[in-house]
C-alpha cells in the first residue's frame, strides 16, 4: 500500500525570517512537487508542507533545506500515513492557522492540490481535506465573526446597518488601519463618499482609489448629515470632531469608527441619540471576544476533524484488503470459467442459462465474505484476515 | 376527545420558549413552534366544527385564537435563525396566554349566539388579528432596544452572541405596525357600527381601544425613528396588554 508523507514548518516553531525564505508562489511550489512525483506543496506565508507518496519524506526535507539555504533540523516536522492526513484536515479547517477558523487557507490547499496532477491516495486525501474545510465552516461558527480590527469595524457597523450596500462613509485620515477599515466596508458594499485629509494630495490619491470625493478637514461637518458611518484614523494630537458638530435632526443611525490614537473624535458622541462610536479599545475588546469565541468553537471543529481522519483510516485500511479480495473473485472466477469449459452436450441458450446461474452463485457466495473483510479492515484485524484468506484459498495478489 | 389536542400544542409553544434561549436548541425550538401550532390550529378547526356559529366570541375563546394569530404571525414574519430572540421574545408570552385562556374556558366558553358570525368575524377576527401583529411588533422593538443599548455599551460580545441589525429591527417592527393598523380600523368600525344599531355607549375596553388605535395611528402618521419609535411601539402594546387582560369583563360580560 503506498504510503503518504508529510514534511514542513510552520508559524508555530519557524520564526518568520525563515518562512519568508522557504515561501513559494503558486508555480514554484507546483515546481518542487513536480519535481518530487507524486507530492502536493502548500505554500503560504505561515507554512510551507509538502505531502508526498512513495517516499519517506527525505527527498521532500532534502528539498527545503536546500531552499531554505540553512538546516532545519529542530523546526521541520514530519508527520506519516493517517497522521499526516489528519494534519491536513486541521489546516483546510483552519485550526492550524495563527487565528482559528481563519477562512483564506481553504481556498490555498485548493489551489495547491489543483496546481499539480496527483495520484489516488493524494487526490482522496485533498479532496476529503476540501470537504472537511468545508464542513467545519458550515456546521461550526468558528468563521462567523470577524478576528481584526478592520474587519470588526466593518461587521459592527453591518450590525447597525444590516445590508451595507449603497451605505456613505466618510474616511478621516490616511491611516494604514482605517483604510483597511475602509476597504472592509467596501468590500461589503459600501460607498466610501469621502475622503478628507490634512494633505490634499493623499485625501486626493485615497478618494480615488475608493471612487469617492476628498474634502478639506475644515468642511466636515457639512458632510456628516450626508454619510452613514465615519472611520477617522489621524496623526492629529487632539480632538478633530465634537459632539456639536454632528447634526441633531436625523432620521437614521450615524456610526463612529474612531481607531486613530490619541482619538480623533468626541467620546460625547456616543451619548447623542442614534450615534454609536467605537474607538480602538472597543474594536480590540471586541476582537479578542470573537477571537475566544472562535476557539470555543475549535472545540467543535476538532471533533468534525476526528471523525473525518476516522473516515480517512478506514479507507486506507480497506486498500490493504483489496487486492486479496479481488484476488479471491478474480480466483473464484478462474474456476467457474474453467468448469463451465469443460462441460460438452449442452446447447448455447443452456450454456447461457448456466453461465448467469453460476456466476449469481459466485456473487451470492463471496459477498458476506467480502463485507466482513471490509469491516475487519475498518479495525485492526486488516492486515490478519488479508493473510488469512491469501493462505487458506492459495491466492496470489499479483495474479 | 378533541381537548388532548391542547396538550400537545402547550408542549411545542412550551418546549420553544426555553429552547429558544440557546442556539443550539433553536432549530429543536422552532420546530416545536410549528407542530405547537398545528395542533392548536387542529384544535380549534375542530372546535369551530363542533361549535353552534362563531365560537371565539368568548374572552377565553378570543385569548385562544389571539395565541393562535401571534404564533402564526411569528411563523411567517420573525421565524428566522437571526431572529431567535425574538422567539424567546414571543413564545413564553404565547404559551402562558395559552395557559390562560384554557383556565378561563377556552374555545365555545359563553358564546354569543345573539351575535350575527359575519359581524363577529369582522370585529373579533381583524381585531384579533391587529393585536397579534401589535404583539409581534412590540417583540421586535424590544429586541431593538436591547440591541441598541448592547451598541451604545459597546458590549464586546456584540458579534459573537449576534442580534438583527437595529435598522433591520426598527424596519420590521414599523412594517408590521403599518400592516396590523388597518386591521385594527376595520374591526373596530365593525363594532362601532354595531354599537350604534344597538344604541348602547362605549364600555372602557372598546374606550381603550379607540386609544390604542389612536396611539399606532400616531405611530403610523408621526414614523418616529431609533428608540422612539421601539418606546411608541411598547406603549401601544401596553394598551393592548390592558385590553385584553384587564379590562376584558366590561366587553365579554
Amino acid at each position: 500500500m503506498s504510503s503518504l508523507a508529510l514534511v514542513g514548518l510552520s508559524h508555530h516553531v519557524a520564526p518568520v525570517e525563515l518562512r519568508e525564505r522557504v515561501t513559494l508562489d503558486l508555480p514554484a511550489a507546483a515546481g518542487l512537487a513536480r519535481s518530487l512525483g507524486d507530492a502536493v506543496c502548500l505554500s503560504t506565508c505561515n507554512r510551507t508542507e509538502l505531502y508526498v507518496v512513495g517516499e519517506d519524506g527525505g527527498r521532500a526535507a532534502a528539498a527545503l533545506t536546500e531552499i531554505a539555504g540553512e538546516p532545519l533540523e529542530g523546526v521541520l516536522y514530519r508527520l506519516h500515513d493517517d497522521a499526516a492526513a489528519t494534519h491536513l484536515f486541521r489546516v483546510a479547517a483552519g485550526l492550524d492557522s495563527l487565528v482559528p477558523g481563519e477562512g483564506e487557507i481553504l481556498g490555498q490547499v485548493r489551489e495547491a492540490y489543483e496546481s499539480v496532477q496527483t495520484g489516488p491516495l493524494l487526490d482522496r486525501v485533498f479532496r476529503q481535506a476540501l470537504s472537511v474545510g468545508k464542513r467545519v465552516r458550515t456546521e461550526t461558527a468558528i468563521g462567523e465573526s470577524p478576528a481584526s480590527v478592520p474587519s470588526a469595524a466593518a461587521a459592527l457597523a453591518a450590525q447597525v446597518f444590516g445590508d451595507l450596500t449603497g451605505r456613505r462613509v466618510l474616511l478621516i485620515g490616511a491611516g494604514r488601519v482605517g483604510e483597511l477599515a475602509a476597504a472592509n466596508l467596501a468590500s461589503r458594499g459600501a460607498d466610501i463618499a469621502f475622503v478628507a485629509n490634512r494633505s490634499a494630495p493623499a485625501a486626493q490619491a485615497l478618494a480615488q482609489r475608493f471612487g469617492g470625493a476628498a474634502i478639506d478637514l475644515a468642511h466636515l461637518e457639512e458632510v456628516l448629515g450626508d454619510v452613514d458611518v465615519v472611520v477617522s484614523s489621524t496623526g492629529a494630537p487632539g480632538t478633530i470632531l465634537q459632539a456639536g458638530d454632528v447634526p441633531a435632526a436625523r432620521r437614521r443611525p450615524l456610526f463612529f469608527i474612531d481607531i486613530a490614537v490619541p482619538r480623533d473624535l468626541d467620546a460625547a458622541i456616543q451619548t447623542l441619540d442614534g450615534c454609536f462610536l467605537y474607538d480602538i479599545d472597543d474594536l480590540e475588546a471586541v476582537v479578542a471576544e470573537t477571537i475566544s469565541g472562535r476557539r470555543t468553537e475549535a472545540v467543535r471543529a476538532e471533533r468534525l476533524v476526528a471523525e473525518e481522519a476516522a473516515r480517512f483510516a478506514a479507507w486506507r485500511a480497506s486498500l490493504e484488503v483489496v487486492p486479496a479480495i479481488a484476488s479471491l473473485r478474480a480466483h473464484a472466477e478462474q474456476i467457474r470459467r474453467g468448469e463451465l469449459a469443460k462441460l460438452g452436450g449442452v446447447s448455447e441458450r443452456e450454456r447461457r442459462t448456466l453461465d448467469a446461474v453460476t456466476q449469481q452463485i459466485l456473487n451470492k457466495l463471496l459477498h458476506l465474505p467480502t463485507v466482513r473483510m471490509k469491516e475487519a479492515a475498518a479495525g485492526a484485524d486488516g492486515a490478519s484476515y488479508a493473510d488469512a484468506l491469501r493462505h487458506l484459498f492459495g491466492l496470489d495478489d499479483e495474479r | 376527545m378533541i381537548e388532548a389536542l391542547f396538550w400537545p400544542a402547550l408542549l411545542g409553544y412550551g418546549e420553544a420558549a426555553f429552547a429558544y434561549a440557546s442556539v443550539r436548541t433553536a432549530r429543536v425550538a422552532t420546530w416545536g413552534v410549528r407542530l405547537g401550532w398545528l395542533a392548536q390550529t387542529a384544535l380549534l378547526a375542530l372546535e369551530a366544527v363542533r361549535a353552534d356559529g362563531f365560537p371565539w366570541a368568548s374572552w377565553s375563546g378570543s385569548l385562544d385564537l389571539f395565541v393562535w394569530l401571534v404564533v402564526g404571525a411569528y411563523l411567517i414574519w420573525g421565524c428566522r435563525d437571526s431572529f431567535r430572540l425574538l422567539g424567546l421574545a414571543v413564545m413564553p408570552l404565547a404559551a402562558a396566554l395559552f395557559v390562560v385562556a384554557r383556565v378561563g374556558g377556552g374555545t365555545g366558553a359563553g358564546a354569543r349566539p345573539d351575535y350575527p358570525s359575519l359581524f363577529l368575524v369582522l370585529h373579533v377576527g381583524f381585531v384579533l388579528a391587529a393585536f397579534a401583529g401589535f404583539t409581534l411588533a412590540a417583540a421586535l422593538a424590544a429586541l431593538y432596544l436591547v440591541e441598541e443599548s448592547r451598541l451604545k455599551r459597546r458590549s464586546a460580545d456584540i458579534l459573537r452572541l449576534r442580534l438583527p441589525p437595529l435598522t433591520s429591527l426598527e424596519r420590521l417592527t414599523r412594517r408590521t405596525i403599518v400592516w396590523s393598523l388597518p386591521l385594527l380600523t376595520l374591526g373596530l368600525a365593525a363594532g362601532l357600527v354595531r354599537l350604534r344599531q344597538e344604541g348602547r355607549p362605549l364600555d372602557a375596553l372598546e374606550a381603550f381601544t379607540l386609544v390604542t388605535w389612536l396611539v399606532y395611528g400616531g405611530f403610523a402618521v408621526l414614523r418616529p425613528t431609533g428608540r422612539h419609535s421601539a418606546y411608541l411601539a411598547l406603549a401601544g402594546f401596553a394598551l393592548v396588554i390592558v385590553a385584553r387582560l384587564a379590562l376584558a369583563g366590561s366587553h365579554f360580560g
